[in-house]
């Protein structure tokens, strides 16, 4: 062993331990390492907070994305107005189709942003900070589902007032507490979603890109993005009982354009407020679940990080 | 044998490894990274890792910080298992790694040290302050509010070590810190955490780097490992003191044909290699000899004069933990890592060879 008070490392393969007076001034790791439980709430809060942060503030950094993000949309939307106008098909479509096209950014956010996002972040490095970070992954994925939804409210918001405006869409929601209660549900349920893509799209690596292509316009087709959904009859209903933004978009149609006549076939609002419950749950727990996977696989095979020196 | 505090309760190791081994699932064959490490690092340690590349230092980080699992073997930190207490230890760690590209280059420099120091809990407020004051300790204030997408090599290492000491970890990794940074960029990060670590008694670095006179300069003890192994561990001068009774000499020459491969296999030289600060453009070729005593020199000089290379410099000088490295791994840093590189000389050496058993190693230490 070292004297008591020299810096001189003990021999060999034994440890230099420290002095008796550092010994006597430090304190036990032990103790920092147990935490209680309002502790740990906590520190996922800001975690939480954390994440949400870079987005919101790229957002205000980088306006440019208000351009592709709001006038393109804006467009895509006028489109199908100026048809069913030259159609002379019944006001309500030109309302279908504004507020499909405002619930679409999340649908974008959430295919596009949220479920390459974990898959990104593991090939710039954050990832392995992530996880080695006292916070629960949870956190991570709900930091970035707040970041998201606050841009896409952005554009959401947006699209939908100068929609309505410019053609003059005539809405009457009856049921306002509903439809704020659906709009809520869907985003839940849209955002479970991406979390559970997220770590999906970890999981599987590149392959799931291809994923994205599908969930795009063929989703928008079957979710009647443009029109609506009970038209589709068996394929309609399909999309109701799996995609999230299908459920939320038929119920508030059903909600903003309440007796029009032209949505037939569809479970009425509430119970598609209780399909977005389930799904809302289901896709939680879902990513919840495969996150713990994800690091377990991870941590066994040595793939949370693609650099590596 | 582990340090116990005043109050009776024995202070477990800050790192504390056994047996432990790691093999990668990869094609063809399975990688063995690491074969078999044994392992003790004090609370207050300041230890550093040296190897080759693919030697397993890594592997052996991502272990202890809870990234990867252990095919065989245990590992703890502060007594803490790293396959079943993770909360835990992340909670007292940090890491650090050479050319991390962490972070979102659209924040500024203090907006994401205060993302990071969020994932830790810290007080809205409260992470405000200690990120400013870890960009000034790093010397970052001129950047401070510069995106981190515009940082150049050296300042963004900077950031990444504030980083690192966010939390006030008690035990941190670093992964060749100062990767890549130029001479003074490197002094600073070294000596912010040298600052760091004397603040508080019981903090606890392990180091990794390719530079020797950083882990001279940095480590209390140092663990040689190549291919998953652990060749020796013993304070800088403990490791000197294995060659010291050899000769040793710096030789510089216009040029040699075959390598230092080609003065190895000289009868009475125990290792050639090239000097690590060799720089590949320089005008001549700078290797460093080991020599079993100093009249085998006369033989190195002749086979110079018959391979045909003028000799710029010769001199005899002190070892260094390159000698050590050299004579141990059996190859320089700088020498390619292939298997054209000379038999480890230890093999003709009884006495470094003893070193190759880690069982021997406290013995041999002294
Ligand atoms: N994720 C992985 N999958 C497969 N093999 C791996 C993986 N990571 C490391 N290896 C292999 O394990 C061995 C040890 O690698 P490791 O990165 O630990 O070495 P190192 O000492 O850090 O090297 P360097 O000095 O180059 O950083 C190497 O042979 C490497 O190819
Ligand atoms: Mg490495």
């Amino acid at each position: 062993m070292s004297a008591p008070h020299s810096r001189e490392p003990a021999a060999g393969g034994t440890p230099r331990a420290m002095t008796p007076a550092e010994r006597r001034r430090a304190p036990d790791p032990r103790a920092a390492a147990d935490w209680t439980a309002r502790q740990t709430a906590e520190t996922n809060l800001r975690a939480l907070v954390g994440r949400a942060y870079p987005r919101v503030r790229g957002m205000f950094r980088e306006p440019s994305w208000l351009f592709f993000e709001i006038f393109l949309p804006f467009l895509g939307t006028s489109a199908y107005v100026l048809v069913y106008r030259a159609l002379r098909a019944p006001e309500a479509y030109v309302g279908f189709v504004v507020l499909g096209g405002a619930l679409s950014a999340f649908w974008l956010n959430v295919v596009w942003s949220m479920a390459g996002q974990l898959y990104w972040e593991k090939s710039q490095g954050n990832l392995e900070l992530y996880f080695a970070a006292p916070m629960s992954l949870m956190s991570v994925l709900l930091g970035m589902a707040a970041g998201g939804l606050a841009m896409s409210s952005t554009r959401a918001v947006a699209v939908l007032a100068i929609s309505a405006l410019v053609y003059a869409v005539p809405f009457h929601v009856a049921q306002w507490w509903l439809v704020a209660a659906v709009f809520a549900l869907t985003l839940t349920a849209l955002y479970g979603l991406g979390m559970m893509l997220a770590s999906l799209f970890l999981l599987w690596g590149r392959e799931a890109w291809h994923l994205t292509n599908v969930m795009v316009e063929p989703v928008y087709f079957v979710s009647g993005l443009n029109f609506p959904v009970g038209r589709l009859g068996a394929v309609g209903i399909a999309a109701i009982a799996t995609i999230p933004f299908a459920v939320g978009l038929d119920a508030m149609r059903q909600l903003a354009f309440p007796g029009s006549g032209l949505l037939t076939g569809t479970p009425t609002p509430e119970a598609e407020a209780l399909i977005l419950v389930a799904m809302t749950v289901l896709f939680s727990v879902a990513a919840h679940w495969s996150m713990g996977v994800i690091e377990r696989m991870a941590r066994s095979r040595g793939s949370l990080s693609i650099r590596w020196q | 044998m582990s340090p116990t505090p005043p109050d009776g309760a024995p202070l477990p190791p800050a790192i504390e490894v056994a047996a432990l081994r790691r093999t990668y699932d990869v094609k063809p064959r399975p990688v063995v990274a690491l074969d078999g490490v044994d392992l003790e690092v004090a609370p207050g340690e300041f230890f550093g890792l040296l190897g080759p590349n693919g030697a397993g230092k890594t592997t052996l980080i991502k272990i202890l910080t809870t990234l990867l699992l252990p095919s065989a073997g245990t590992a703890r930190i502060f007594g803490f298992d790293v396959a079943t207490d993770t909360r835990r230890i992340r909670r007292i760690m940090n890491m650090v790694a050479g050319g991390e590209q962490s972070g979102y280059g659209i924040l500024t420099v203090r907006e994401q040290l205060w993302m990071f120091s969020q994932f830790y809990g810290l007080g809205t407020r409260e992470g405000w302050r200690r990120v400013d004051a870890l960009v000034e300790a790093v010397g970052l204030g001129e950047q401070r509010l510069q995106r981190v997408s515009t940082l150049s090599t050296g300042q963004r290492q900077k950031m990444n070590m504030a980083r690192g000491l966010l939390n006030d970890p008690w035990i941190l990794f670093l992964d060749e810190p100062t990767l890549g940074l130029d001479v003074s960029a490197a002094r600073s990060i070294r000596e912010q955490v040298l600052a760091w670590k004397a603040e508080i008694p019981g903090r606890t670095v392990l180091l990794t780097t390719h530079y020797m006179a950083e882990a001279d300069e940095l480590c209390e003890r140092i663990a040689i490992v190549d291919r998953g192994r652990i060749l020796a561990i013993g304070t800088p001068a403990e490791l000197k003191r294995r060659v010291q009774r050899d000769s040793i000499f710096r030789l510089a020459v216009d040029r040699l044909d075959g390598g230092p491969a080609a003065l190895a296999r000289l009868p009475g030289v125990v290792s050639a290699a090239l000097a690590s600060d060799h720089a590949p453009d320089a005008q001549h070729v700078a290797v460093n000899l080991v020599l079993r005593e100093d009249a085998a020199l006369g033989g190195v000089v002749t086979a110079l004069a018959r391979m045909g290379s003028q000799i710029r410099s010769l001199g005899k000088s002190e070892p260094t933990l390159e000698d050590v490295f050299v004579a141990l791994v059996g190859r320089g840093l700088a020498d390619e890592a292939d298997d054209t590189a000379p038999l480890p000389p230890s093999e003709a050496d009884d006495d470094l060879a003893a070193a190759h058993a880690p069982s021997h190693d406290a013995e041999a230490g002294r």
